[in-house]
């Protein structure tokens, strides 16, 4: 039963997703595959993760989790079902005790472990300012570090924050694309900042001039 | 709709033309020997194009009113999906976004559906045009505000308003001519695309002088020229198809065609405004479907008018 109404859900969402985006990914610095990979990408609303799920091979869905914040996706039933049934989310404690912050991470690390490809939001949280990309939390360097044979793709996402934006619940339809540059690994020596600085900027290069405003 | 001769000869005509280009692009590769320039290929793109949207109308044509304008909603949807997308929207707008797609969009269909002219013809140049800023000055967001209001205005009516009076034509009382609406939909959009693709061959022959060289640089003086007289020869040809005469066909072909050209021109400026070649790509080898309706966007309207003004009761 849960699997029927799975599976009705996600072609509901990825109809859905076409109807009012037109989602079209652009494989600029990788081909679409089915390896494992960690996909990062800019966060700017709810919409984000099911763009590049939407834009990924068929083959490759299911085995690529995204990571979302449990404070916000257990809130009801509904986006427990859509987050854990659906999507298979990995659900990470964002407001967890300082002293407890190194093991955040361990529900990703299992994921990694079992093969799963992640969808990842290096920000930690949505960006609704006029930045175009805050500046990256470490998590991003943790993952490279402790799954160093993951390559990590940066992912742009186009326009989805006008489709919907924070605040709002109803989209309106706009055309989204969603980049996919190089793949990019930790190098030897390579400290965090450094690092981070270098994935942040990978990312902002696969931006395109956005609609909107200026 | 009722098959007869004129029908059954448009039917082979449009079909006919596809086969022959569809047969002279596979010539043309076949000479290529596998190293087809990328004016060929994107040829080869347009013309299968072509064949999808051909069957999209025919399908619409064999259901009648209902299939035009459930066909021509969807048409109009995604043009103006890829209008708003280059336009400059703010937070603030979202709900009269929201409102333009899913209460002004399915309204305007739904009342040339029921037939309402009286509504139908200033619903979006009044109401729409009235409710929409109230809409976004509730969200109490001041900055460019007019531009805001006009970008989202501008879209309503040239991807909605204008190119729902392709199936308005449905509705018009033509004495003599009750049952035959359809074929002044099939005549508006033969002689409008055609009138494009006629002065892109033309231009392509004999092009040498730019019309609009800072707005649209391949469009030429020779291509413009050829393009229309032919489009307006066509139109005349097709005269049997119509309420019209032979001299009115070829008449009303060319007022589309020619206000078809000078869209191209508007909506092409529009293009380059935002930073941009195709307004999407949802039609292979085209672009957006914008791009494939500019032409019939700005005829569309005036062709409806003079058709409802001089031949209706």
């Amino acid at each position: 039963m849960t699997k029927v109404l799975r599976k009705i859900a996600s072609s509901a969402v990825l109809a859905t997703a076409h109807v009012v985006t037109g989602v079209r990914g652009v494989w600029a610095g990788c081909a679409p595959s089915s390896e494992q990979r960690i996909y990062f990408a800019n966060h700017t609303s709810h919409g984000d993760f099911v763009l590049i799920w939407t834009a990924l091979p068929k083959a490759h869905r299911a085995d690529t989790r995204p990571v979302a914040g449990a404070d916000y996706w257990t809130k009801s039933a509904l986006r427990r079902f859509f987050v854990g049934d659906v999507f298979n989310a990995v659900l990470i404690d964002r407001n967890a005790p300082s002293e407890s912050r190194g093991n955040v991470l361990a529900p990703l690390i299992e994921a990694l472990n079992e093969g799963h490809s992640l969808i990842f939001f290096p920000e930690g949280t949505r960006n609704t300012g006029e930045e175009p990309l805050l500046p990256f939390k470490t998590g991003l360097c943790h993952l490279a570090r402790a799954a160093p044979h993951v390559p990590l793709v940066p992912v742009w996402i186009d326009n989805i924050g006008r489709v919907i934006p924070k605040g709002e619940a109803l989209p309106v339809p706009l055309l989204c694309h969603v980049t996919f540059g190089a793949p990019l690994a930790l190098q030897d020596g390579e400290n965090r900042d450094a690092f981070l600085a270098r994935a942040r900027d990978a990312l902002l290069a696969l931006r395109s001039r956005d609609g909107g405003d200026e | 709709m009722t098959f007869d001769s004129p029908m059954l000869y448009l039917c082979t005509g449009v079909f006919g033309v596809l086969t022959l280009a569809t047969a002279t692009e596979r010539v043309l590769f076949r000479r290529s020997k596998g190293e087809a320039s990328p004016m060929l290929q994107n040829l080869k793109e347009r013309i299968d194009s072509w064949w999808i949207m051909a069957m999209f109308l025919t399908a619409a044509f064999l259901v009648g009113r209902i299939g035009m304008v459930v066909l021509f909603a969807i048409a109009s949807f995604l043009a103006l999906r890829e209008f708003m997308t280059l336009m400059r929207t703010r937070r603030g707008d979202h709900w009269a976004l929201f409102a333009a797609f899913f209460v002004v969009l399915p309204a305007q269909y739904a009342l040339i559906g029921v037939d309402w002219y009286g509504l139908y013809s200033i619903f979006i140049p009044v109401y729409a045009f009235l409710l929409l800023p109230i809409v976004a000055v509730l969200r109490a967001d001041t900055q460019a505000f007019t531009r805001r209001v006009a970008e989202l205005q501008w879209g309503l009516m040239t991807c909605v308003f204008c190119v729902s009076h392709l199936p308005a034509l449905m509705s018009l009382d033509i004495p003599g001519f009750e049952g035959r609406n359809e074929r002044l939909v099939a005549f508006l959009i033969i002689v409008v695309q055609g009138s494009d693709v006629l002065q892109y061959v033309w231009g392509k022959l004999f092009g040498r002088t730019k019309v609009a060289p800072t707005v649209s640089p391949s469009k030429t003086v020779e291509g413009l020229a050829g393009g229309l007289a032919s489009a307006t020869l066509l139109g005349a040809a097709l005269w049997e198809l119509t309420p019209f005469s032979p001299l009115q066909a070829g008449a009303m072909a060319f007022v589309a065609a020619l206000m078809g050209f000078l869209g191209g021109l508007v909506m092409s400026s529009i293009k380059r405004d935002r930073g941009v070649k195709d307004w999407g790509e949802i039609i292979r080898g085209h672009g957006g479907m914008l791009d494939r309706l500019d032409s019939i966007v700005f005829g569309a309207p005036i062709f409806f008018h003079l058709t409802r003004y001089w031949f209706t009761v």
